[in-house]
């Protein structure tokens, strides 16, 4: 894309175009970067005014316009009644949700990068199409058969039903994401334990976890912040239990509390701290692991 | 025997997550389409019949304007998407050097927050006299009547925005990929500035954006337009060369289309942004089926329009894994 150097070789008499190339040198050298920098700021511009808004005081209850900088909200985040309970409900949702969707859908990376079988393009479409689903045609089509099911624990809806849906919808991300890490794998160590006399057992947790455990976590973290934050499916699949994102919604009809930025705030800071650590602490470990393989 | 039961471990492994997916994903599309044909209510009971097809017509004809709204809105973010991501894409690709995984994080990191409250957020930066139009407005650049919140305008901008990272990261990938050797042979075999080309091209996409906004806002078309032919006339000529119109460009292009797909599906189906940014007149496909599903429990026409938003989009997804694979789609959403 370098095309200003060559402009400026170029002979010409009148000094307008002298400008022109000189312009041309420096949007060759900076625009990108300018340009760059302008987008991140607005990528993150909402991010900001959810933290600035979380310091508000505003004199109604709709806080939309700043009025002045106050610590209330921080210091007393639960004030709101109804928010704790939706925090915890998320938070076990979550938590839930994304340990049954990491142990199943390794599983199913395992399968589909170890063996070849008979329906493995079958399986993969299967575990694509969910991902090339409309959140809003998965929730009513989950919404549909529990209420044709018309019976507990699918109806009424409740934590179950919730649940069930966002093990679903977490489960393509998980395959997705552990199968990456395991296409790069080093299979001769997995060789060379076997020669040393371990069975496929030992191997696998000796040798094959931990240095798959990376994958596994970015896949978990992955599935607990897309869980967390759900709100279309879970809006068909709630019923009248209420999530931290169901709350809002909810709330922002009549105004949302300050409060809900706090907690935004809150979820935002832990979850760049968290992929901070595990990235420095995947470095440190990929520095470990694969140096010696990677020679090869 | 050894064979047989090896033979057999894969199935095993996959056995439970793949009946959760049989169960909770291909049965409730199919009872989806089944509840398209009942007829009845909630508290009556549904019965199945063929001759519930009147269904579809019955569903579709009043909310045909809702429908074009979302093709329409949906387009429209997509375009917006490709035009601001494309060159953040190429940066961070191509001369990210060493602040490429921080700028990739920061691509990201709208993510790490509600995605309501960061549509909520919206509001308050295109609210009448909020950040942006509240200071142009005081020094006269815009009327005071101008307003952006609870216009279509604004639920485009919410869809734009919320979806960008969606268009990023394909392209990230696909440029990623590519050989940078490949550009240098290309320039070795003379392929040179393009000026001309790049000139025409920045200024056509530069003029028909202005356009299409000044058409949207309402604005006296002119002075934007001749402004944008001119600033895209200067970024093309500077920017677009033979070696990125004949090798860059074409070999990111599955990552645009990965990247269009990927916008475009959640895009049509939102109704969110619609929600919040929006007025009764901006409502979407999306907020017609949440209405009926959640708030009248209309289920037989509710899924009817449900089936056709999902066979739509299952159509495109066909056309698009039969061209070019799943592989960009998948890969760029880790």
């Amino acid at each position: 894309m370098a095309a200003g150097t060559v402009t400026t070789l170029q002979p010409n008499g009148r000094p307008t175009l002298g400008v022109l190339a000189r312009l041309r040198r420096l949007a060759d050298r900076y625009l990108l970067f300018t340009y760059t920098g302008l987008a991140v700021i607005y990528l993150l511009l909402p991010v900001a005014i959810i933290i600035l808004f979380s310091f508000n005081n505003p004199s109604g209850r709709r806080n939309f316009v700043w009025q002045e900088f106050s610590l209330d909200a921080w210091l007393h985040p639960f004030a709101v009644p109804g928010l704790a309970n939706a925090v915890g409900l998320s938070l076990i949702i979550a938590f839930v949700s994304t340990a049954v969707a990491t142990i199943l859908g390794t599983l199913m990376a395992l399968a589909l990068v170890r063996y070849e079988f008979r329906g493995k393009r079958l399986t993969d479409s299967l575990i694509f199409l969910p991902m090339a689903t409309p959140e809003i045609v998965m929730g009513a089509s989950l919404l549909t058969l529990f209420v044709s099911l018309g019976a507990p624990p699918f109806f009424p809806l409740s934590l179950v039903t919730i649940l069930i849906a966002h093990i679903l919808f977490n489960i393509s991300y998980v395959v997705v994401t552990v199968r990456a890490r395991l296409s790069g794998f080093p299979r001769h160590l997995e060789e060379a334990a076997m020669d040393l006399g371990a069975n496929e057992w030992q191997t696998f947790w000796r040798v094959t976890f931990p240095l798959i455990l990376p994958g596994i976590i970015a896949a978990a973290l992955l599935a607990f912040s897309l869980s967390i934050d759900d709100f279309v499916i879970t809006n068909f699949t709630a019923g009248r239990t209420q999530t931290f994102p169901m709350f809002i919604y909810a709330q922002a009809k009549v105004g949302v509390p300050v409060q809900v930025y706090v907690i935004g705030s809150v979820i935002f800071l832990v979850a760049v701290l968290l992929v901070g650590l595990t990235t420095l602490a995947g470095r440190r470990q990929a520095a470990k692991d694969f140096e010696p393989v990677r020679t090869t | 025997m050894l064979r047989r039961r090896r033979s057999l471990i894969p199935y095993l492994l996959l056995a439970p997550g793949l009946l959760w997916l049989i169960v909770f994903f291909v049965w409730p599309l199919l009872q989806v389409f089944l509840a398209s044909f009942w007829s009845g209510s909630v508290e009556r009971g549904y019965t199945l019949s063929l001759s519930n097809w009147t269904n579809y017509p019955n569903a579709i004809e009043p909310v045909l304007p809702h429908v074009g709204r979302s093709v329409l809105y949906s387009l429209t973010a997509t375009v917006l998407t490709l035009l601001i991501a494309y060159p953040l894409a190429y940066t961070i690709a191509v001369r990210g050097g060493r602040f490429k995984n921080l700028l990739l994080f920061l691509v990201v990191a709208p993510f790490f927050t509600s995605f309501l409250l960061r549509t909520l957020s919206w509001k308050i930066i295109l609210s009448d006299n909020g950040v942006i139009f509240g200071p142009l407005k005081d020094i006269g650049i815009l009327p005071d009547d101008f307003r952006v919140l609870a216009t279509p305008m604004a639920v485009v901008a919410g869809i734009t925005y919320n979806f960008l990272p969606f268009m990023t990261l394909p392209i990230y990938v696909a440029l990623e990929k590519i050989d940078l050797r490949l550009v240098e042979a290309a320039q070795d075999l003379y392929a040179g500035p393009w000026q001309r080309g790049g000139t025409l091209v920045g200024g056509l996409v530069g003029g028909v954006l202005a356009a299409g906004l000044s058409f949207a806002f309402g604005w006296p078309p002119v002075i934007p337009v001749v402004l944008a032919i001119l600033v895209g006339a200067f970024v093309g000529s500077v920017f677009v060369s033979e070696a990125f119109v004949r090798v860059t460009f074409p070999l990111s292009l599955p990552g645009v289309f990965a990247g269009s797909l990927l916008t475009f599906i959640p895009a049509v189906g939102d109704y969110v942004n619609a929600e919040f940014l929006g007025n009764p007149d901006s409502r979407m496909l999306g907020n017609v089926i949440q209405n009926r599903f959640l708030t009248q429990n209309d289920f037989p026409e509710a899924s009817a329009l449900s089936f056709i938003l999902m066979a739509g989009i299952l159509v495109m997804v066909l056309i698009y894994t039969r061209l070019l694979g799943t592989e960009q789609l998948t890969q760029s959403r880790i």
